[in-house]
């Protein structure tokens, strides 16, 4: 797991006005800054801090997130579409790094 | 549902004390746990995954393909089956096609008796054969990130498919020392796998539900480890906690302590990546 | 002092035990947690009401590293009346804060799940902040044991 991978369940296809549920997952430590290694020392903290999803580039969902979080976070949502477009979820890492992913959507 | 025995002692000794004194008197083999009847001649009356003993939210994390953490191991294997590799610059499906195919019952039956090699060999062991012998690659480490999830997406193509492994002909001896294995006790704590997994599944070691033991769902994503860890690594931590000297990951003790356990889960479907305490 | 005779190391293991036995805090347990802190910073000071918000987690967890949690916040969602945001508080934990949730009338429903640590038996306690500048909360109560033998 060196690279986060970044996992979206998300429906392809919705009717107007229907609330989906989307389901995401990222391979993480979310290393929590209180474990100590065998020197005793601190492993320093280094987690998932943030997370957030748009749908054409508008805010539908969002969360900051701390160590409590499990290793492998795992977030569950929903969106009430309105309109086809695209989804991007955004993570974002401790350091600033962030791992994207979209998943298109057809509403009718 | 959540039975809490309390086994009041005084003091701190119970760790200290037989291990008779800190399990519950008896064995109270939890009936109503869904499992399947066994031969004649097998020590258990009834085989029962590890998934049944667990709480419903850990089931209901392995039963989701997308919730259950175990699966993003097997991304990275499926991954890395496409991946070309050592020398011979080939990938897994360069020989083996499609896994789902060509895997589809493999994870199954391992340990199996490997001729060339003249010992019983496991899948980690085959799979690392591969890399070394067909792709003239190095040898993935045990407990490695890339072992893990090629052993986790290799498995997982047997997932549904029964645990039945040849225990005759080569594999007698193989047998036979597992099952000595597992009836001899160890370490400090003088315990052997059979007084937790045999004569207590079902009941608590103090606020712990003790499972039959079984193997069908190795690799496991355990949330104690917050990933995915090698059955070798399970018996090692087993060891451990019962203040023995582990064997090797790999060794011949494990591999035939692995193949006897095959045999005592005999009929349980494959269930990797399962999640589990 | 340098050494202790047993008597004296006897009598103050057993204080310590009595203490830890009648429910007092000792000295290893520590101070209370920030939750009460953090919770005060959402609300801005103001004292949220309860009901309509509901907190789905185990009653005892299988392993304190990994447990579901489930929270939903009755609303309508529409543009003038939704939940802007719901924060998740372990009041056991080392540091009170697990995750801050934040909708949108887009979410169409404020409800979200995710996995949480926990370091022991404590209250989980959800506090959502409407978008009329109202606040409710509720929590939960989940147990969370050490294993027997490697749990």
């Amino acid at each position: 797991m060196a690279t986060p991978r970044p996992r979206v369940k998300a429906p392809s296809k919705a009717s107007k006005g229907e609330v989906v549920t989307i389901k995401t997952l990222i391979s993480h430590k979310m290393e929590s800054g209180q474990r100590k290694d065998k020197e005793g020392n601190i492993i320093p903290r280094k987690i998932i801090n943030g997370f957030a999803c748009t749908l054409n580039g508008n805010p539908v969902f969002s969360c900051d997130i701390l160590p409590a979080i499990s290793a492998n976070p795992y977030i569950e949502f929903h969106a009430k579409v309105e309109e086809s477009g695209e989804f991007e979820f955004t993570w974002t890492e401790d350091g600033g790094a962030t791992y994207s992913t979209k998943s298109a959507i057809t509403v009718s | 549902m959540h039975t809490i025995m309390k086994k009041v002692t005084g003091g701190l000794g119970i760790l200290a004390l037989g291990a008779g004194a800190m399990l519950a008197a008896g064995a109270a083999q939890a009936d109503e746990r869904k499992g399947l009847t066994t031969p004649d001649g097998h020590p258990l009356s009834k085989v029962i995954s590890g998934y049944e003993f667990r709480i419903p939210e850990t089931q209901a994390l392995q039963d989701d393909d997308f919730q259950n953490p175990g699966m993003l191991w097997v991304d990275t294997g499926a991954e890395l089956w496409d991946t070309a590799a050592g020398e011979a610059n080939k990938s897994c499906a360069d020989c083996h096609g499609d896994a789902a195919d060509s895997m589809n019952e493999a994870g199954a039956h391992y340990p199996k008796w490997n001729e060339k090699a003249g010992k019983a060999v496991n899948l980690e062991q085959q799979i690392n054969t591969c890399r070394t012998e067909n792709q003239k690659a190095e040898a993935w480490k045990w407990e490695s990130e890339p072992l893990l999830s090629m052993t986790s997406f290799v498995r997982h193509q047997s997932r549904g498919t029964p645990v039945a492994v040849q225990t005759d002909g080569p594999m007698t001896p193989v047998f036979e020392k597992g099952k000595e294995l597992y009836y001899t006790r160890n370490g400090q704590l003088d315990m052997a796998c059979a007084n937790c997994h045999e004569d207590n599944n079902g009941n608590r070691i103090r606020s712990d539900m003790l499972s039959q033991g079984q193997s069908n769902g190795f690799p496991t994503y355990r949330l104690k480890w917050q990933k995915v860890g090698s059955l070798h690594r399970r018996f090692k931590g087993c060891m451990k906690q019962v203040r023995a000297t582990p064997y090797k990951v790999g060794s011949d003790e494990f591999v035939a302590l692995e193949l006897y356990l095959a045999w005592r889960g005999v009929g349980l479907p494959v269930e990797t990546p399962a999640v589990r305490n | 002092m340098a050494t202790m005779n047993r008597r004296e190391f006897v009598i103050t293991a057993t204080g310590a035990a009595a203490l830890a036995i009648a429910g007092m805090p000792t000295m290893a347990l520590g101070a209370e947690n920030d939750a009460a802190k953090r919770m005060a910073d959402f609300t801005g000071g103001a004292t949220p009401s309860d009901g309509g918000i509901t907190l789905s987690m185990p009653e005892i967890a299988e392993n304190g590293n990994t447990v579901p949690i489930g929270v939903s916040v009755d609303s309508p969602m529409s543009a003038d009346n939704y939940v802007e945001s719901v924060i998740i508080l372990a009041d056991g934990n080392p540091n009170a804060g697990v995750v801050t949730f934040h909708f949108t009338p887009m979410a169409g429903v404020a409800e979200a799940s995710t996995r949480m640590r926990l370091a022991k038996t404590q209250n989980v306690i959800a506090v959502a902040k409407m978008s009329d500048g109202s606040f409710t909360k509720t929590e939960t109560l989940v147990k969370v044991t050490i294993g027997g033998c490697g749990g």
